[in-house]
């Protein structure tokens, strides 16, 4: 069957199986940002945005995807990056492949909770898991990128610095 | 490996429901736990379509449609300002935001999974299911029931003065629960009564219903041999996340805990 989709803001078309699911329809449609980690549910690192929300693209029906609009790290490049770099200025990443899926979720959370406290963050990052790091490096990269945002005039290069 | 050869986004009830009726057709939820398992689907019903994401409140009921997403309930203001936190918290550790963005409340109740925190909160509640075909039942009929071919329209919670608490123990965050205790307390029919939902045992969440009166400054005695005869009134199994014994015992310290908090409360 042929669903058509807004991805990273573009239309487009997909010929799909009725068990098809999304993460390999986007990976086949050029967003290798999409990682397959577990499979089944308990890693987070498929996540994607549908419609605005965080979602396991690893356990979503491409079928019913038709008519929506999904976001992948592709789409949100540059804000991507900007939280990416720091990241790496906490040295929270070893081998990086949790990365796509925490970035799109911490990306996702900026979005819904105004000003999350570090119980809230780590709640709302529950579903993200990392084998190698302890997660340290990242909540801290976390808090000094939210208190980048509230002012903008920090740039990323002096948080590095 | 989960396999499906035809995928129907249903344009009405009436519909779904028929072609649910085929033995190898399914109703698909947020497909969260359907995927894990083996089945082989001929044709896979989607209800995303129907109107069934809604939340709505009335002067008597607060009613769940099956396709909201556990999310939208942990997020539910009409469901705090009557019960507190407790919903929120019974679904707060399952997995993540990103799951439940897409788990359902119709496939969670639907299911009557026996480590289900959502079957142990609502049990204890005044709660009723809206079925396609078989009307409008009580929950703690419907948990009794065997998997049929009808659809689990809405879950539906009769509103009243009613003080809620709700528990578990995970030996992970976002594991499945070893136990989960859910306490409710509130007059009916003029009668202090207590209600007691413990799931996880690792069976299915069970009810009991107790008319105690119990004074807001009962000892801590007191509670915790209300609470021990409470905790003993369900059985218990024992799997790899722990004993009968053990559960037991977490019931019970668990049972007491929301007692004192309703209690202290004041109702
Ligand atoms: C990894 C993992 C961890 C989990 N951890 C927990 C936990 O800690 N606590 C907890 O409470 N739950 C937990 N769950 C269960 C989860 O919260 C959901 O209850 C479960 O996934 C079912 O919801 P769903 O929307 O995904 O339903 P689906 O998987 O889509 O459907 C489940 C069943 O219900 C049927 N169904 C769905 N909707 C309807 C309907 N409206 N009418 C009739 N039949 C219907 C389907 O045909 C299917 O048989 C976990 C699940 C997974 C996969
Ligand atoms: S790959 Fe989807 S949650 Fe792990
Ligand atoms: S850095 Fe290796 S899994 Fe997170």
């Amino acid at each position: 069957m042929e669903i058509r989709f807004t991805l990273n803001k573009k239309q487009v078309t997909a010929e799909v199986n009725a068990d098809s699911v999304l993460i390999d329809v986007l990976r086949s449609l050029g967003c290798k940002s999409v990682k397959c980690g577990c499979e089944t549910t308990n890693c987070g690192l498929c996540t994607v945005w549908i419609d605005g929300k965080s979602r396991l693209s690893c356990s979503v029906l491409a079928a019913g995807i038709d008519g929506h609009e999904v976001t992948t790290m592709e789409g949100v490049e540059e804000e991507a990056a900007e939280f990416g770099a720091f990241l790496a200025a906490e040295g929270a990443e070893q081998c990086g492949f949790c990365s796509p899926g925490f970035i799109m979720n911490v990306l996702a959370m900026v979005r819904e909770l105004e000003d999350p406290d570090m119980e809230e963050i780590k709640e709302y990052l529950a579903g993200n898991l990392c084998r190698c790091t302890g997660y340290m490096g990242q909540l801290r990269a976390i808090k000094k990128y939210m208190e980048k945002r509230k002012s903008p005039v920090i740039k990323v290069r002096e948080v590095q610095g | 490996m989960l396999t499906i050869g035809n995928y129907v986004k249903a344009k009405t009830l009436e519909e779904a429901y028929e072609l649910n009726q085929a033995r190898s057709s399914r109703v698909m939820g947020g497909m969260m736990w359907m995927r894990l398992g083996n089945a082989k689907v001929k044709t896979v019903i989607d209800l995303s379509g129907l109107g069934l994401d809604q939340i709505e409140e009335s002067d008597n009921v607060i009613k769940i449609g099956a396709m909201c997403t556990l999310r939208q309930l942990e997020q539910c203001e009409a469901l705090r300002e009557l019960y507190g936190d407790g919903i929120a918290e019974s679904v707060r550790h399952i997995v993540g935001v990103q799951f439940r963005n897409q788990a359902t409340v119709g496939g969670s109740i639907y299911g009557r999974f026996g480590f289900s925190d959502v079957l142990t909160a609502f049990l204890a509640l005044d709660t009723f299911v809206e079925l396609y075909d078989g009307g409008t039942i009580r929950l703690s009929e419907f948990v009794k029931r065997k998997p049929d071919k009808d659809i689990l329209l809405s879950v539906i919670v009769r509103k009243s003065r009613r003080k809620f608490r709700y528990e578990s123990i995970r030996q992970t965050k976002t594991d499945f629960p070893v136990i989960a205790c859910s306490v409710v307390t509130g007059m009916v029919h003029g009668k202090e009564t207590w209600y007691f939902s413990v799931g996880a045992r690792p069976m299915k969440a069970e009810l009991l219903e107790k008319q105690w009166e119990i004074p807001d400054n009962a000892s801590e005695e007191v509670i915790a041999d209300y609470a021990r005869q409470a905790a003993a009134e369900f059985t218990y199994g024992t799997n790899m996340r722990g004993s009968a014994g053990y559960r037991q015992h977490l019931a019970e310290v668990l049972i007491r805990r929301e007692m004192a908090s309703i209690l202290a409360e004041g109702r």
